[in-house]
């Protein structure tokens, strides 16, 4: 029931009208698969879809790295432990928008202090335009998501760390592994399951990202950040055309399934090795 | 403290037992619902203004005055500009939210089959007041109904610094692109460069960029609705652009919003931007905090300008505000009485001249307010909305029947693909057919 009435209905609708006429205040009518066709031939939308791709392909593979070497790190026995631990948390803690508008002011085309703290060590003589480069408004972006992503990587791998018995590091020691072969062999195995968990669920979450871009360049400049979520956002809302943006919206959906559908059949291949 | 005695308490109990009894009989005998007075209320939805005495003013006085003089209740709410539209998308697809919501330019246009016909008091107040401006008609008015109660323009100029201009050779505003170009250029070696917001934002991008285009001649549509932006005078007006841009501006814009160009402005890092007369107000509001290098107030450094020529024509387009009754609303009849209340010349006239000049009514009588002679920096705002241009409309024409563009399918698909095209980098969405 709750099943049905929050996820099913949601999707349906969705899929209704994206499949209609529908502007705003217009309900329209049945269309077929032309808002499809449309948003196909969109150049826009061609743009939107790499970049979702390279915004979540470059982020998860950062999340991950820099979270297992954090989480190893915080494996470790060391003072403030604990206190540690709680701090690595909070830029997954902070309100995505509130820490999005305090970087957006970092990376301020005019006030960067990023900017100044490179000018002020002579590193650069003239400002670095983060926001207003298309490349470097990408970059600035996904520099943005890893921030916010690698806590949740760290404590969760953690958790799964913690998991692992110091009896098996031992053994493996004892038998002349290296620290790396220990890892290799040892640890990456046995963390495998939690790893694709949380890999599946950040790749759903930045796939879908929206705040963070609608903050920090709004799709700009000249659509050179637009992900699924915000150009649906900007045809939708912006421009009221509702049934284009709830294709744009379940374009998405194809290769979030077959995203999910591949590593979800390897971790049931992982877990009954 | 009086005791209250048993035989009281049932002799009230006992009298409102006869009188309810007695309602009740009443309902039944007319067959209608009870009418209970309820407080009558009207959510408005407005922008945050960039003059903060004016919503001070409104929520100090004015509003106050509103619900003693009508008997409402009034909400005002105030967001952020770019966060206006989609309340309206989001009001109009649930069939509930503010009564009263601002829209910029011809928004009004994307949501005329969701709005209240507001002609009766457009025309009443454009009849006690010399006649409304055709940019105004253009902008709320498809010719069969005012989709929306025109406000006023927020005119857009180019506020830039007099002592800059002159050490480079500029005694005046340059007339001409060319001129500006060269000027900039100058400017931006020195450090000072031009500062034009291009971001994804309400205001100064597509007061810019409209009138840019057609000043070398580009337009968006043809009259029978078609998307003819793909021109050669557009790809003229985009060649210069590119020049202009790395020559002479700050190339920061392209990530600006509304409120970049005012603070690199007032931080004095850009010689010039086209802008509302925000700038020059603050500077005003606070000359301690804002002075030249020289240690002379900035305010004193200040002038305002048109954009410049281009080959088919100097053109201006500024960002007119009217504020649309949404049909959804339960609350038509106050909202009414609150607008014609507010647009009252005695009410009006307390918000304009808190405005200082940043808004100018869309209405000519006001063209003669001592606001304008007060202080001749702020002269050129005074005749924008009598000049400025809706998109798709040509100098001293109206615009073509915009309903019979925008409410055919051929219409929305023009809209879509020249968004597509062209307004990809701002929040105007609907470019209207020229006459």
């Amino acid at each position: 029931m709750l099943l049905g009435l929050f996820i099913a209905y949601p999707f349906f609708e969705g899929v209704k009208l994206s499949l209609s006429s529908a502007r705003v205040g217009d309900p329209g009518h049945f269309v077929g698969l032309k808002n499809f066709h449309k948003i196909w031939n969109d150049s826009i939308f061609h743009t939107t879809m790499w970049n979702t791709f390279w915004y979540t392909g470059v982020t998860t593979v950062f999340k991950l790295a820099l979270g297992l070497w954090l989480a190893i790190l915080l494996n470790r026995h060391f003072r403030g432990k604990a206190l540690v631990r709680a701090f690595i948390l909070l830029p997954f803690i902070i309100p995505t928008v509130l820490s999005t508008f305090a970087w957006k002011w970092m990376f301020d085309p005019t006030f960067s202090v990023i900017n100044w703290t490179l000018f002020q060590l002579g590193i650069i003589t003239t400002r670095i335009n983060w926001l207003g480069d298309p490349d470097l408004a990408m970059t600035s972006i996904i520099v943005i998501n890893i921030w916010r992503g690698v806590p949740f990587f760290a404590i969760t791998l953690l958790a799964g760390l913690q998991t692992i018995s110091p009896e098996l590091h031992e053994a493996a020691a004892i038998d002349g592994a290296r620290p790396w072969q220990r890892f290799w062999h040892v640890t990456w195995p046995l963390l495998m399951p939690v790893t694709l968990v949380v890999v599946l669920f950040s790749v759903i979450q930045t796939f879908a990202d929206f705040q963070l871009v609608y903050v920090m360049t709004g799709g700009g400049p000249a659509n050179a950040t637009h992900l699924f979520a915000t150009y649906a956002y900007q045809l939708g809302i912006g421009t009221g055309l509702l049934a284009e943006g709830a294709a744009i919206s379940l374009a998405m959906f194809p290769f979030l399934f077959i995203i999910v559908v591949v590593q979800l059949l390897y971790i049931r291949r992982v877990e009954t090795r | 403290m009086a005791k209250t005695k048993r035989r009281n308490v049932l002799k009230l109990a006992g009298t409102a037992a006869v009188a309810s009894m007695g309602g009740m009989a009443g309902i039944l005998a007319t067959g209608r619902m009870p009418a209970f007075a309820q407080q009558r209320t009207v959510h408005w939805l407005k922008w945050v203004d960039f003059v903060p005495a004016s919503d001070a003013l409104l929520r100090r006085e004015m509003l106050p005055e509103a619900e003693k003089a009508l008997g409402i209740k009034i909400n005002l709410e105030t967001v952020n500009g770019n966060d206006l539209q989609p309340r309206v998308t989001a009001g109009i697809q649930s069939g509930a939210g503010p009564d009263l919501i601002m829209a910029f330019n011809n928004q009004t246009y994307l949501y005329a089959n969701s709005v209240v016909d507001l002609t009766e008091i457009a025309e009443s107040v454009a009849k006690q007041e010399g006649g409304m401006y055709k940019y105004a008609r253009a902008v709320c008015s498809d010719g069969k109904m005012f989709m929306g109660m025109p406000w006023a323009v927020i005119g857009g100029m180019i506020a830039y610094r007099k002592s800059w201009f002159e050490e480079v050779g500029a005694t005046s505003f340059p007339k001409t692109w060319v001129e500006y170009r060269d000027v900039a250029k100058k400017l931006k070696a020195k450090g000072r460069p031009i500062g034009q917001t291009l971001g994804h934002t309400f205001g100064d991008a597509p007061t810019f960029t409209y009138p840019y285009l057609w000043s070398w001649g580009g337009m968006e549509v043809d009259p029978a609705g078609k998307v003819i932006l793909n021109s050669p005078a557009t790809i003229e007006s985009v060649k210069f652009m590119q020049g202009f841009w790395k020559d002479g501006c700050d190339e920061g814009g392209l990530a600006w919003d509304d409120t970049n160009n005012n603070r690199a402005f007032l931080s004095q890092t850009i010689s010039a931007t086209l802008n509302g007369a925000s700038i020059y107000i603050e500077t005003l509001r606070r000359p301690e905090q804002y002075k030249t290098e020289k240690g002379a107030p900035l305010n004193t450094d200040i002038l305002h300008s048109p954009l410049p020529a281009g080959p088919a024509g100097q053109f201006g387009m500024h960002l007119l505000q009217s504020h649309m009754l949404m049909k959804y609303s339960k609350n038509q009849d106050p909202a009414k009485e609150f607008l014609k209340w507010i647009h009252a010349e005695k009410n009006f006239e307390k918000w304009f001249v808190s405005q200082k000049g940043f808004a100018t009514p869309c209405t000519e009588k006001w063209e003669g307010h001592k606001v304008w002679s007060d202080d001749p920096v702020m002269a050129p705002f005074k005749v924008a909305a009598k000049l400025g241009q809706a998109p798709g409309t040509r100098r001293g024409n109206v615009p073509l029947r915009a309903s019979s563009v925008w409410k055919t399918s051929a219409g929305w698909r023009s809209l879509s693909s020249c968004r597509r095209q062209c307004c990809s980098a701002c929040s105007l969405p609907i470019p209207s057919s020229k006459a």
